[in-house]
Parts: C-alpha cells; sequence; structure tokens
C-alpha cells in the first residue's frame, strides 16, 4: 500500500519550489493530459467498456468530449483567470489601490468515483493544475480498468512530481484522508461524504462535495410528449443506464395524464433500445453484483412489485437490468426513499401538477430538479421554489455541458460547484491585496482619543464630505 | 429548547416571507435604526465587557456595521437579479442563468473581541440573502451578548431571526442540530470543532478563524518611516489591545534599523496609551482571567522576559496588560509559535529583509500579511512567495473595512469569505437554470447510433462548429468506430 505520508511530503516539496505557479509549467501539464486523451482515445474507450459496457458514444460525449472541453477552455482561458482582479476600494481607504489576486491552495486532494471514472478524476485534477497546485487523484476501485489506465497514462504524460495518482480502495482512501490537505474535492455519495467531511475538520481542509440525491422531473401537460420522452430516456438511460448523479430518478406528473407519459417512454424505449434491451450494446451494465441485487430488492418491494409498467427483466451473468417503469408507486415505497442509481423508473401521481412542488420540496435538496411543460407561471414557481443544485427546464442532463454554469450540490446533494472557471476557482485562494500610500495620514484613526475624532470618523463612514470637513476644521 | 427555536426559524423559511426583497430591505433597514438608536448602549456594554473606549467601538463596531447595511441596502437588487449566461451554440435554442437563492436557516457564532460587528455583520449578510438566523453571541462578552439579546427582537422579525445566548454547552447543543449553514468566527481549536459537527449534517462552513499576522518593516524615510510607525502601533494596540484576528502578531526588521524602531515605537506608545499601567487610556483591557493567565504566562517560558526592552507591567485588579515589545524572544518560545491575541510586540530581528519570508512561510498561513515597503521587488515577492487570507502594504487592518475586498483567512486561518457582495454570497445557493425548448431536436443524441451520429457527437461537443458543418453537408469522411 503507498504510503500516504510519504506521498504528501513529496508533493509538498514539489509546490514549495514553485514550479506549478509558473504559467509555462501549467500550459505544459494542460498539453499533456489533452495529449493522453487525444493519443489514447481507443484504449480509454475500451477501458470503459470494460468496466461499465459503456457504448462508445456515451463514452465519448460524457467521458472524453468532456475532458478535452475542459483541457480546451482551460489553455485558452488560463491567461485571464490568473490575471489580478483590480477593484476599487472605498473612500475610506483613499489614497489606496485594490486587488484580488488568485492563488494556488497547495496540495490537494481529489477524489473520483466509478460510474464516469475518466471524466470525474481528470476534469477536477485539470481544473487543480490550472490553478496551480499539486494534487494526488485517488481512483475508484470499483473502475478497475480506467483506474489501471489513469495509473499508467498519467505518469506518461505529467509531471509526476506533482500530479500522483493512488489507485485502492477504502483502507487507501482513508489513509490518505488521514493526511493534511490544503483542499479535498470529492465526488461520491453522501454517507461518504460525510466521512470526508469529517476528516477534512480534522486539518480545516475545505472541500468541495459533489454528491447526488433524488433528482425529480415534474411532466406537465400540452407538451410534445415524444421529446420529452426522448429526453428523459436520453438522461436515464442513455447517461451510465441511470447510474448518474444527474440522471432523472423519479418522475411526477398528474394522474391524468401518467399513462400517457409511461405509453410515450415505453414507445421511445422500443425505437432507441429495441423490443429487447438485455441484447443491446447501447446500455450500460449495472456496475457490479452489488448494486445489481440492490436494484433487485427495490423491484420487488411489495409496495411496487405489481406496479412494473414495463421491464422488469434482468440477466445476473451480464449484470443487466431492462429499462423498466414503474406507475403509480406510493410514496413511501423504498424505491422513493434512496436515490436509485439505476435503470429503474418509478412515476408518480399527483392530482394536480403544482402538487409536485410540495412533495419535492418535503425530500432532501436534490443535485437536479427536470420540468417539463409550457406553463411560463409552472415554469416560474418551479425555479423559485425548488432548491437543487440546478434546474433545467424541457430538457435533462444537458446542463451539465456548459461550462459557464455553476454545477455542483446543495444541503444533502453537496457543497460548492465547479465546471470552466468555476473548477479554476475552486482550486484557488482569492487573496485580497490593499496597497496604501503613506500620505494622508488621518490623525482620527489614532488615540489619544477626543470628541472631534468621534465626530470626524462618523462623517466618513456616512461619506458626508461636508461634514468631514466640519469636524476636522474645529478639532 | 434550541431545537424549538429551530424548528419556528425554519417554518419561517418556509412560508417564504424572507425571499421577498421587502421583507430583507425592511430588516436591513431596522438594524440601521438599531444601531444607530441603541449607539449609546452599545457603547456602554463594549466598556463594560472589554473597555473600549467609544472611538474605537465606533470605529471597530458601531460604524462598521452601519457602513455594511449602507452597502447591502445600496446594491441588494443587484445581488439577488439572476446573471444570464452564454450558452454554446450547440444547445440553441435555449436560454440559461444563475438564480441565487437563501440557504435557509443559518447558525452564527460570533466572537467576543468585537462581540457587535462579528455579530451583526454576518448578520447583515445572511439577511441580505434571504435566510432566517440564528445568533449566539460569545459568553465572554457578556454585557454585549445580553443586549444583543434584548434588543434584536425590538427592531428584527422574531421569528426569522433568534438570539440565543450560553456558553459552550448551548454552543454544543446547537451545533448538534441540522443548519443550512455555519458561520463561526474564533479560535482554529473551535472552528475545528464546528466543522467536525457540521459534517455530520453535510453542512458548509465558513470559518474566521485567526493566526499570528506578521508585520514587515522594510527600511522607510523620515516621513514614511513616521506614517509607518503610528500605523503598526495602531494595528497592535489599537483593536481591542492586540486582542484580533486582524492585529499586528509580531514584526519583522532589520537588525540596523531596530534600535530606532523601538524608540519611535516607545513614543507612539507613550503618545497613544500613556505608560503607567495604571491609567492607561484608549486601550481595552483583556477580556478575562483566563486569557489574562495565559498572556502572562508566555513570559514564563526561558528567555522570553529577558526580552522586554519595554512595557512588560501587568495590573491585575484592572485586568490590564502595558503595551509590550519584546526583542529576539526565542521563536520557539509560545509567544512566537502561538497566535498572542494581546499587547505583547514581539520583533525579530533579520540581516536582510527578505528573510521575512522564510520566517513567514515556516508557520500556518495567517490572516493577514502586513508589509512596510516602498520596493516594488520586495511587494512582488511577498505577494507570490506567501499565503495569507490578504495582503496589506504600508498600512494595517483597513483593509477590513472595503467592502469590495474578500474578508477571510486560507489554511489554518480558516476558508469562506465575507464583507459587501461575499457576505451575500456566502449565505446563497447559486442555482444553475437552464431554460429548453421542445423544437429543434438534435436527433444524433439518441440511439440507436451509427458512425454518422458519432462524428457529429465527436465534432458537436467539441464545439466544433465548421467540421459540424462540412459533416452535415456530407464534406467530410467518417470516423471509423474502434473494434471493442
Amino acid at each position: 500500500m503507498v504510503d500516504a505520508a510519504v506521498v504528501v511530503k513529496q508533493l509538498r516539496s514539489t509546490y514549495a519550489s514553485g514550479i506549478t505557479k509558473d504559467y509555462d509549467w501549467r500550459i505544459s501539464q494542460l498539453k499533456a493530459f489533452q495529449k493522453i486523451v487525444t493519443s489514447h482515445e481507443k484504449e480509454i474507450l475500451y477501458a470503459l467498456r470494460t468496466d461499465l459496457s459503456k457504448p462508445e458514444h456515451e463514452s465519448q460525449v460524457q467521458e472524453i468530449a468532456q475532458v478535452l472541453s475542459a483541457c480546451s477552455l482551460a489553455l485558452k482561458e488560463l491567461k485571464r483567470w490568473m490575471k489580478p482582479q483590480t477593484v476599487n476600494p472605498s473612500i475610506i481607504a483613499f489614497p489606496s489601490s485594490a486587488k484580488v489576486i488568485m492563488e494556488p491552495l497547495g496540495v490537494v486532494l481529489v477524489i473520483s468515483t466509478w460510474n464516469f471514472p475518466f471524466m470525474l478524476s481528470l476534469e477536477p485534477v485539470i481544473g487543480a493544475i490550472a490553478a496551480g497546485n499539486v494534487v494526488v487523484l485517488k481512483t475508484s476501485e470499483l473502475a478497475p480498468a480506467t483506474s489501471a489506465l489513469l495509473a499508467k497514462l498519467i505518469p506518461e504524460y505529467v509531471d509526476s512530481s506533482a500530479v500522483k495518482v493512488v489507485q485502492g480502495s477504502v483502507p487507501e482512501t482513508t489513509a490518505l484522508l488521514e493526511q493534511k490537505w490544503d483542499k479535498i474535492f470529492y465526488t461520491g455519495s453522501s454517507r461518504v461524504g460525510r466521512i470526508v467531511s469529517a476528516a477534512a475538520a480534522k486539518h480545516l481542509t475545505p472541500v468541495v462535495l459533489e454528491l447526488g440525491g433524488k433528482c425529480p422531473a415534474v411532466i406537465d401537460e400540452n407538451i410534445n410528449l415524444t421529446v420529452a420522452a426522448r429526453r428523459i430516456i436520453s438522461g436515464k438511460w442513455g447517461c451510465n443506464n441511470g447510474q448518474a448523479c444527474i440522471s432523472p430518478d423519479y418522475l411526477i406528473t398528474t394522474k391524468a395524464y401518467a399513462s400517457k407519459v409511461a405509453e410515450a417512454i415505453s414507445t421511445e424505449l422500443d425505437k432507441l433500445y429495441g423490443k429487447d434491451p438485455l441484447q443491446s450494446h447501447e446500455l450500460s451494465r449495472i456496475i457490479n453484483i452489488h448494486h445489481f441485487h440492490r436494484l433487485l430488492k427495490l423491484m420487488d418491494d411489495d409496495k411496487v412489485n405489481q406496479k412494473i409498467f414495463r421491464g422488469g427483466q434482468h440477466n445476473e451473468s451480464i449484470l443487466k437490468i431492462a429499462p423498466t417503469i414503474l406507475l403509480d408507486v406510493p410514496q413511501d415505497a423504498l424505491i422513493l426513499e434512496e436515490e436509485i442509481f439505476g435503470p429503474l423508473l418509478p412515476i408518480v401521481m399527483v392530482d394536480n401538477i403544482e402538487d409536485s412542488i410540495a412533495l419535492i420540496s418535503a425530500k432532501e435538496k436534490p443535485l437536479a430538479a427536470y420540468l417539463f411543460t409550457n406553463n411560463e407561471r409552472m415554469k416560474d414557481m418551479f425555479k423559485r421554489s425548488i432548491s437543487a443544485g440546478s434546474i433545467c427546464i424541457n430538457d435533462t442532463i444537458i446542463h451539465f455541458l456548459v461550462p459557464n454554469l455553476p454545477f455542483g450540490g446543495v444541503g444533502e446533494s453537496g457543497t460548492g460547484a465547479y465546471h470552466g472557471k468555476l473548477t479554476f476557482e475552486s482550486f484557488s485562494h482569492k487573496k485580497a491585496v490593499l496597497e496604501r500610500s503613506f500620505i494622508l495620514d488621518l490623525d482620527a484613526r489614532y488615540p489619544p482619543y477626543a470628541p472631534w475624532k468621534t465626530k470626524f470618523l462618523k462623517a466618513v463612514v456616512q461619506g458626508h464630505i461636508a461634514s468631514i470637513a466640519r469636524s476636522f476644521l474645529c478639532r | 429548547m434550541q431545537n424549538t427555536l429551530q424548528l419556528e426559524l425554519k417554518q419561517c423559511f418556509r412560508s417564504g416571507r424572507t425571499k421577498a426583497v421587502s421583507w430583507r430591505v425592511d430588516q436591513l433597514q431596522a438594524l440601521l435604526k438599531l444601531v444607530s438608536e441603541k449607539e449609546t448602549q452599545i457603547f456602554d456594554a463594549l466598556k463594560k465587557d472589554l473597555g473600549k473606549h467609544r472611538v474605537e467601538s465606533y470605529r471597530d463596531e458601531v460604524g462598521l456595521v452601519k457602513k455594511s447595511v449602507v452597502n447591502a441596502l445600496l446594491h441588494i437588487k443587484e445581488w439577488m437579479a439572476p446573471k444570464k449566461t452564454r450558452l454554446p451554440l450547440l444547445l440553441f435554442p435555449a436560454s440559461a442563468e444563475v438564480l441565487p437563492e437563501p440557504l435557509g436557516t443559518v447558525l452564527i457564532l460570533s466572537s467576543w473581541n468585537f462581540p457587535i460587528s462579528l455579530a451583526l455583520d454576518p448578520l447583515v449578510g445572511a439577511i441580505s440573502a434571504g435566510n432566517t438566523m440564528l445568533l449566539k453571541p460569545s459568553e465572554l462578552a457578556p454585557a454585549c451578548s445580553t443586549l444583543l439579546a434584548e434588543i434584536i427582537p425590538l427592531y428584527l422579525d422574531k421569528e426569522a431571526i433568534k438570539v440565543v445566548n450560553g456558553g459552550s454547552d448551548v454552543a454544543g447543543e446547537l451545533l448538534q442540530l441540522q443548519w443550512d449553514k455555519i458561520f463561526f468566527t474564533g479560535s482554529p481549536r473551535v472552528g475545528s470543532i464546528v466543522m467536525s459537527a457540521a459534517a455530520k449534517h453535510l453542512t458548509p462552513v465558513t470559518l474566521e478563524l485567526g493566526g499570528k499576522c506578521p508585520a514587515i518593516l522594510d527600511s522607510l524615510s523620515g516621513s514614511d518611516f513616521k506614517v509607518a510607525m503610528k500605523r503598526i502601533a495602531g494595528g497592535k494596540w489599537g483593536p481591542c489591545a492586540g486582542q484580533a484576528c486582524l492585529a499586528v502578531d509580531y514584526l519583522l526588521v532589520e537588525q540596523k534599523s531596530v534600535s530606532v524602531v523601538i524608540e519611535s515605537l516607545k513614543n507612539c506608545i507613550k503618545k497613544f496609551y500613556g505608560d503607567n499601567v495604571k491609567s492607561l487610556q484608549s486601550i481595552c483591557r483583556i477580556v478575562n482571567k483566563h486569557h489574562f493567565d495565559r498572556l502572562r504566562s508566555l513570559l514564563d517560558e526561558p528567555g522570553v522576559a529577558a526580552s522586554i526592552v519595554y512595557g512588560g507591567s501587568v495590573n491585575e485588579e484592572l485586568m490590564m496588560i502595558e503595551p509590550t515589545i519584546f526583542l529576539d524572544p526565542p521563536l520557539d518560545a509560545g509567544i512566537m509559535t502561538e497566535e498572542i491575541f494581546g499587547p505583547f510586540l514581539p520583533i525579530v530581528t533579520l540581516n536582510q529583509i527578505e528573510e521575512s519570508i522564510d520566517i513567514i512561510n515556516e508557520r500556518p498561513k495567517p490572516l493577514a500579511v502586513y508589509a512596510f515597503t516602498n520596493n516594488e521587488k520586495l511587494k512582488s515577492r511577498i505577494l507570490h512567495e506567501t499565503s495569507s487570507g490578504s495582503v496589506t502594504f504600508n498600512d494595517t487592518i483597513i483593509q477590513f473595512i472595503c467592502d469590495v475586498l474578500p474578508f477571510g483567512g486560507v489554511g489554518n486561518s480558516g476558508f469562506g469569505r465575507y464583507h459587501g457582495k461575499y457576505s451575500f454570497d456566502t449565505f446563497s445557493h447559486e442555482k444553475a437554470v437552464l431554460h429548453r425548448r421542445f423544437m429543434l431536436e438534435l436527433e444524433p443524441r439518441y440511439p440507436p447510433w451509427n458512425s454518422f451520429k458519432l462524428e457529429f457527437i465527436r465534432l458537436a461537443y467539441r464545439f466544433d462548429y465548421f467540421n459540424v458543418l462540412l459533416l452535415l453537408l456530407g464534406l467530410r469522411r467518417k470516423f471509423t468506430a474502434p473494434s471493442s
């Protein structure tokens, strides 16, 4: 097992040398990451297929393209991101000049996860390097092929005195968490998020926690149901077969509309994946037998096992479960309590579509909330009443692609955000710098205190030029 | 009991009342009224708790809060407004915005050294951001805490803003509950306890902690030197007799200048405060016996008392310790390893001023680094080779009053920041909202997959629109899928 303390020591020494602060060094590392992707695309696709049976198209869009996009944005914008931001100090501090400079935090830990094992490892690491830090990347043992590939390729291209990959499972993660880090960036479950946070607390380490939750999708009437169905499918089964933090977890629609919704999704599922989805190569498999059984248990629950509208077929030897829709699921069913993280889609029915808001608000804040509607009032109400990491109206998951939108959770779905410039900022300290002149030193600041000094300070704080003059002249 | 109070706050938040801009503005205006109308009582309480002079009380407490509130009132609509975001062409037609929303019900734990401003300034942020809140002031400033518990309900919305007093047991109870944010000002030791408690509920925290804020004093010309010395003295003993996270903790000076520096500091001290510990003016007393004893015991370590070049007298009855200067105390003594938080000023002499950078870097990252110099090269080195919450050149403390600058620490001095818009942000969640239309569906999004769709996606998601166009026009060769 790798010695975490030794690794951290080595990295601290690299950081102390100052090399990672250098613009040219950062650019060279970003280019190296870019090269890893462009030169080894086939191996990356193969590893993802091995770990998750991930269809090539998903790997291209959701893993490879995301990483390349992060690299090219950073390469293009780094100079601008690194530039100090001049601010206008208040009149009280006159004469002075002020700015905020972006400073790396130092030695950071990125803990990634198994469902998007390539992208969720590299995107934070790229941001950390762009911000001038040194990094340990701890990959997930549940995606061994991708972890091994990253552990092989990263040292070949990137400065290994600044970026280290640690594979392994709970013991390795625990050992790493005992060290003192300048930042920890964790993607995974709320349960482990608590453990990471508690470990960070011992060293006063700030954290970003990208967690999960039950992302609801509300389907209103009077919409283009075919397009909506396809977009839901794309976000659910087209996204690692529902094993994604931003997949629509469950649907809410009206009693009157529910069967139409179920029918529409079912029809589109046939078109997109065929009549025998267990044979389809275009659906990721379930990651492992533990999660496979967990999902079967959700379907077996007495409250829902008679509610399967479509699907339910499964094959343990290939770890596949067919896209499954459950219609009219009672709100106290197990499947509505925990994050599903799989190809099961429960549909909850309400009397009026507005009731969905109370239903969602009664649960923990999700990473994303989706609404399909053409009703402007409903859109507005949803936007203002639902607290979630992000909201997407009339589509699913696509907000993930937008580099200028903050991607992160709130409450149980996490803290902090990244993507685009925010990733850079996430791994930076915004240092305030105030530069004062020696001239115009105000006596009123110093003792011995006197009534005119109080009057003067009051006037300055209130910005009353006349009062300032008056109190100064009357001292 | 705390549970019930919190439930009321959560219920109030759920009612949606605190989200309205009118509520926020009303509360801010009420807060302004509070500090104006109760100014005398506030000054009295500060005098009682800390012996704080009214000028210091205005400058560091009342005036500060007023300025914060006025700034928030001026900008709140701007801060609350959704920010439109540019989207990639690929997503057309669509629009996106970032909508700030309140986190919910927040806990503010304030400190004893600026018991009014460190309680009310975060309150300004929490109110502006539309939250409900519980404030727990420090029991070590009892007159101020009692006053706050009395006057806040008189002016502010009782159901949305509550004050609870008590000691660490009460704080402990509050920390067991689930909050949407905890804002803590205090020591790193307690900061760690707060963060551990918050971890159980995945509650985000802002920790405003402390550290040893160094002041580097380079060679300066006559008039600049005089101003620098005043500012250093004012930055050491001015804020709560050195009991301030931002106070100058220790001074770094070249050997050749040290005697002039000491003389000048002595003159400042005599002029500002007097030279008799029984009758010092315009300076706070030590907050309580525990800290008084703690400071006194710093003198007991070997070599420390011997390094005193001015001061050293204490008066336990008055809880006063006179401004004291030390010349080169042992670097491994408590006075040089722990945050002093008192009126002791160690001076560390160097052969060359650049050595100060190493000395600073040997210690945990402080809340502020102060440097008095006109040497641009030195300024640049300090900026880029040290890390601290903030850096101020040629002055002390004053960065605290600039609302445009983020105020917060890094490393051991904390994380998160506030003041101005940063206060609003620290109590907000920035929610991304993406609006899409039903028309213009991108077929290549969906299976069944083929090589055309793959190529389209490869290009489109790299925002390579030119080649997408070529592909669509049939002018581009398709990518051959690798064999699985």
